[in-house]
């Protein structure tokens, strides 16, 4: 067996082999920019040709309901005037029950129509039964490298529920322990089969989030005659955040607020063996929301076309007891169970809707399916099991990897603003050091500014403070 | 299951496959990582009779053979729903009284 360097030394020419005909080279503009416009132009279907592709394999066209009663719940505990309008987007009902189906249904439309016989994903989450569940519509094999145990054997309920679903839409599954090195071994797995690399981060897993964007804007103008607010959005890798926003602008929303959302597991260490299994969420959380934010090209293709900050207007993060207590409030009032790793932006949009006025609406664009393993009770039980302790309480005195409180009323649900600015400081540190930066060409320095939301000067400061001249 | 009971060809199996000694591991992950091997775990139908612990092949759902470790015969899904929680028991009578407020 080849060495990962070996591996890794082969990396481009493997990857360039399993993308189709995506050339990232042909992006590239120099330095540290590349042309992110042309790259999601790439892709080329028109939405109504997305729409359609996803109508094919049973994602999209999802329930928008409004949550009548957790509004009504929200307004009581609000000033007068104000407890916005929740709705939320019903994306469980996909085919295999979360948004990541619109994700994979354009990457495996692709594989198919370019001749590859099989699809390679490298993940932990919804996204490889959903790769699994259209490469079986599509007529496609599918490879899913999935990191699930420790170094003892022992996994989270929730991945191993994920795992089964993998092997139950009969995907070849490769269960591997704690580390990076899942990339490693799905390049691997590339280059042994000639498969199509249907990674998360591609054009056309972000084209397939765009038309969940879409859908949303379109239906909240047609029922309501007007535009959400906001749209709260669960945050992770990035692509949620990026394929909503952009399939909003394209739906002609153009004032909807951004505003994404992640689990507070500062402090646990994503590649920590010990570590592993003293987190409750195994995703949407700031392990990865953070990381992927401040350096989006960290993923298994050149350029990543999940790019968060070019479309957050705020960041906010909340407690694991908050957003168990969320799940289950939903389920009391709302008479439905959804997962709980998807009511990420649920557990934000009660204290966010109590902010707003009761005029305006606010969308929680996703929900993910429920079962044994997904599932509070099944969490918390693994959790005690893992000896973190599980009490009621003050969310504030939450300790990642420690001790779960479930908040003791509606009231207490609150969040933690991230400052943008320092997500926004971290990529540029980041980047400069990643590219040996000494000076930035003006063509770099436009590209910051739209990777960054930059309207006021941020770059131009940060560039004066280090001495960076640009031409 | 007894560790010399002989599992038939073509049982439905899980084996171990040891992909990076803790020495082969990449640079820069944590500590207690780097300590570990780097394993997989992949099921299949078992080629030729064989023990538990034995080095074996199987043929996987995309009938491509692989060899590992043999760990386990036909292997149960143990994830459940858990236990009944307490603290999220007690919400919906909470809830109950925020309606009458």
């Amino acid at each position: 067996m080849e060495t990962v360097k070996d591996i890794l030394a082969q990396r481009n020419e493997i990857m360039k082999k399993s993308l189709g005909g995506i050339d990232y080279s042909n992006f590239e503009k120099g330095g540290l920019a590349f042309d992110y416009e042309a790259l999601m132009k790439f892709v080329g279907y028109p939405m109504k040709e997305v729409l359609s592709i996803q109508r094919e394999t049973k994602v999209g066209n999802t329930p928008l309901y409004e949550l009548k009663n957790l509004t009504k719940l929200v307004r009581k505990i609000s000033l007068p005037g104000k407890g916005a309008r929740i709705l939320i987007k019903d994306e469980a009902m996909n085919a295999s029950g979360s948004f990541k189906d619109r994700r994979a249904a354009l990457s495996l439309f692709q594989a198919k129509k370019e001749g590859y016989q099989g699809v390679v994903a490298a993940t932990s989450g919804n996204y490889g039964a959903a790769v699994a569940s259209q490469a079986l519509q599509r007529g496609l094999k599918c490879i899913i490298a999935q990191e699930v145990f420790d170094s003892r054997g022992i996994g989270q309920p929730e991945i191993l529920e994920k795992g089964r679903k993998c092997e139950a839409l009969g995907a070849e599954v490769w269960q591997l322990t704690v580390g990076p090195e899942l990339f490693f071994w799905s390049l691997q797995l590339l280059k042994e089969t000639g498969y199509f690399n249907a990674s998360l981060y591609t054009p056309y897993g972000i084209r397939g989030i765009e038309a969940l964007g879409y859908e949303i804007g379109m239906e909240v103008k047609t029922l309501y005659g007007r535009e959400p607010s906001a749209v709260l959005i669960t945050h992770a890798g990035g692509g949620n955040v990026t394929g909503t926003a952009r399939g909003l602008l394209e739906s002609g929303c153009f004032n909807t607020r951004i505003i994404g959302v992640s689990v507070d597991l500062r402090g646990l260490h994503m590649a920590s063996d010990t570590d592993f299994n003293r987190k409750s969420f195994t995703t949407g959380h700031t392990g990865f929301g953070v990381p992927f934010a401040v350096n989006p090209d960290r993923v298994d293709v050149p350029r990543n076309a999940a790019r968060p900050l070019r479309y957050l207007d705020r960041y906010l993060l909340i407690t694991q007891g908050e957003v168990f207590y969320a799940t289950e409030l939903f389920t009391r009032v709302e008479g439905i169970e959804r997962g709980p790793a998807g009511n990420t932006s649920l557990a934000a949009a009660i204290p966010i809707a109590r902010e707003m006025p009761e005029d305006e609406i606010l969308v929680i664009q996703e929900t993910e399916y429920t079962g044994a393993g997904k599932h509070p009770t099944a969490q918390l039980t693994f959790a005690r099991k893992m000896g973190i302790e599980i009490i009621r309480g003050n969310p504030q005195d939450n300790i990642p990897g420690k001790r779960i409180v479930i908040p003791e009323n509606l009231r207490q649900l609150s969040y933690e603003e991230y400052p943008l600015a320092k997500l926004k400081q971290s990529y540029l540190e980041h980047t400069f050091k990643k590219y040996e930066v000494k000076k930035l060409s003006l063509i770099e320095l436009k590209f910051l500014q739209e990777e960054l939301k930059d309207n006021n000067n941020f770059v131009i400061d940060y560039l004066n403070s280090k001495g960076v001249i640009y031409e | 299951m007894l560790k010399n009971e002989l599992i038939k060809k073509d049982s439905y199996v899980e084996i171990k496959i040891l992909l990076l000694k803790p020495e082969e591991r990449i640079e820069g992950i944590p500590e207690d990582t780097s300590k570990v091997p780097f394993e997989a775990r992949i099921k299949g139908f078992l080629v030729k009779d064989a023990y538990i612990g034995e080095k074996v092949e199987i043929i996987t759902a995309l009938k491509r053979v692989v060899s590992g470790i043999l760990i386990a015969v036909n292997p149960p899904f143990k994830h459940d729903f858990g236990e009944p929680v307490r603290e999220l028991l007690e919400i919906g009578w909470e809830v109950d009284e925020l309606w009458k407020q």
